[in-house]
């Protein structure tokens, strides 16, 4: 049996100080978070609110004019249970402008754009709440790629991105997050009736114990199919891995002096603190 | 004799040497008002652990006059000190090294023999391995200082032991990793090497490792210090800075090795014999 069970109590340790420690040594004390309305966001502001204090964390709603309004409601159940601070700032006055350009403009592009539109709000709210960008984005979507490069994914630190998708649901029930988050189905909410497993074709459940095993593990594909995964999917699933590689690297700089950024000019971010 | 040591579980400032060796002068002085004899910082205690570039930047040529040894060294005056640093050779060969000082001298130090370069670990990308193990006399009696990686092989206290150490001094800055269990799994795997160490050499056996954070990582702390019964004597708590005062009673090494006598029946010439066979073939 694949058992993708945590400790969760010893995660949210580790997690909580995580935050108060990658914080506070930038000489900060708050945090900032896009709260979706769904899981992955939910746990980052409870954690986040358990390291600083919740009247120190700002949970930022988005909505557009699309999004379901249970993302609203949701992520105002997760606000009044923290006791957290919170704006809500629609999006769609921002967004519509440019989509407005391009009448043929494809569900992606514009996701994209609600995602980097988010971004910027989010980075401009860090500079009024004097917070640091608190990031929301899983070990699973970060393997798969399945996220949008400088938007979603922009942030200052993740407390979850080394957890699988169904790791965070273990550690939302421990954080006592509301069961109606806890229990709808995964949506980047871009347009009315996407789901992530729909999108992505496989569930969380199946995906996240074929990363761990590729992934934490270092099975080979032939060591995943004797464990019953379908050849298929493994390919699939691998591929998609190494094809969004780009989206988890800082962009490449061409080496042409003696030390270059990233290549030979190697420090930690903590450098000094 | 009877020794009260002090594990000092602290955290650093990566790469502030200044601000490191004031924690050390304060942590050294109240382990010193708590009638400690003894007290044992971290790896790289001295500097941070993920020194990377900075490696050049913190490295120390260890001397009487060198300024941050030389408050050291007064400190020493008072209390003896294991204290973890990046030492610079006389041909700027870097190296993670563990100095042991008393009553102003520079007693022995030992440079990191074995230097993790997977998975999280650079270290030979950055740093210079050390080739000996040596124990070294104390007012205390006979010491054998470790450094992390060291102790993951078990040739390095065995050699140590058979060099007349009955105390084992260990450093660590051993990042977490693991969280299916009870506890963190790199945590529960040192213990357990810890406390089969000191059943197996009939030896005291004390761990001082770091805690804090640097960027992702994570220090765990949770010092402990194990009798040569393999008992634990003592343990520090995860996760905070904090001093472990504990008390090492060398007489117990004496009914131990009564009861056990391991280390006289230990036939260190076979395994020198058998390795010249097997490396010959080699």
């Amino acid at each position: 049996m694949i058992d993708l069970t945590i400790n969760c109590g010893l995660v949210r340790n580790i997690l909580v100080r995580f935050i108060h420690s990658e914080i506070t040594r930038t000489g900060y004390q708050r945090a900032v978070i896009n709260l979706s309305g769904g899981i992955d966001s939910a746990v980052s502001c409870a954690l986040a609110s358990e390291a600083l204090g919740p009247e120190n964390v700002l949970a930022i709603r988005l909505p557009y004019k699309t999004s379901s309004p249970d993302s609203l409601e949701h992520a105002q159940l997760l606000i009044d249970q923290l006791g957290i601070q919170s704006i809500t700032i629609p999006i769609s006055d921002m967004v519509e402008p440019l989509i407005g350009r391009f009448p043929e403009m494809t569900k992606t592009r514009k996701g994209n754009i609600m995602a980097r539109v988010r971004m910027i709000i989010a980075y401009d709210q860090s500079e009024e709440f004097h917070g640091l960008v608190v990031g929301t984005g899983n070990k699973t979507e970060i393997l798969l790629g399945y996220t949008t490069l400088f938007g979603d994914s922009a942030c200052a630190l993740n407390p979850i991105g080394d957890l699988y998708k169904t790791q965070v649901r273990q550690l939302a029930r421990d954080l006592h997050i509301p069961q109606v988050i806890i229990e709808k189905p995964p949506s980047a909410d871009l347009w009315q009736g996407q789901t992530d497993e729909s999108e992505l074709g496989f569930t969380y459940e199946k995906v996240d114990q074929l990363l761990y095993l590729l992934v934490d593990q270092r099975y080979q594909i032939f060591e995943c199919i004797q464990e019953g995964f379908e050849e298929e999917f493994i390919k699939a699933v691998a591929n998609r891995v190494q094809r969004y590689q780009f989206k988890r690297s800082l962009p490449p700089i061409a080496k042409i002096s003696s030390r270059t950024i990233g290549a030979d000019f190697l420090y930690f971010r903590d450098w000094g603190t | 004799m009877k020794i009260k040591i002090a594990l000092a579980q602290i955290n650093t400032r990566l790469g502030d040497l200044s601000s490191n060796l004031e924690h050390h002068l304060s942590i050294a002085s109240e382990a010193c008002q708590n009638n400690a004899d003894l007290v044992v910082f971290p790896e790289l205690s001295l500097t941070g652990y993920s020194l990377q570039d900075l490696v050049p930047q913190v490295a120390i040529q260890p001397s009487k006059e060198e300024p941050l040894f030389k408050q050291l060294l007064h400190a020493s005056l008072e209390i003896d000190m294991v204290v973890g640093f990046v030492e610079e050779d006389a041909r700027h060969r870097f190296h993670i090294a563990a100095a042991y000082i008393s009553k102003g001298e520079i007693v022995h130090i030992h440079r990191k023999v074995h230097l993790p370069t997977y998975g999280i670990f650079d270290e030979k990308r950055f740093l210079a391995a050390g080739n000996t193990f040596r124990a070294f006399d104390t007012r205390f009696g006979r010491i054998g200082l470790l450094i992390c990686e060291d102790f993951w092989h078990v040739s390095s206290p065995y050699l140590l032991w058979q060099d007349g150490a009955d105390i084992f001094l260990l450093q660590s800055a051993s990042p977490g990793r693991g969280v299916t269990d009870e506890n963190i799994g790199s945590a529960d795997w040192v213990e357990t090497v810890n406390r089969s160490y000191a059943g197996l050499f009939t030896a005291f056996f004390a761990h001082s490792n770091r805690v804090g954070f640097e960027d992702g990582l994570y220090f765990w702390g949770g010092a402990t210090l194990f009798d040569p019964d393999g008992k634990l004597v003592a343990m520090g708590p995860y996760d905070q800075e904090s001093i472990t005062y504990a008390e090492m009673d060398l007489s117990q090494l004496r009914r131990t090795r009564t009861r056990l006598p391991l280390l006289r029946d230990e036939r260190p010439e076979i395994v020198l014999h058998e390795l010249g066979r097997i490396l010959k073939h080699d």
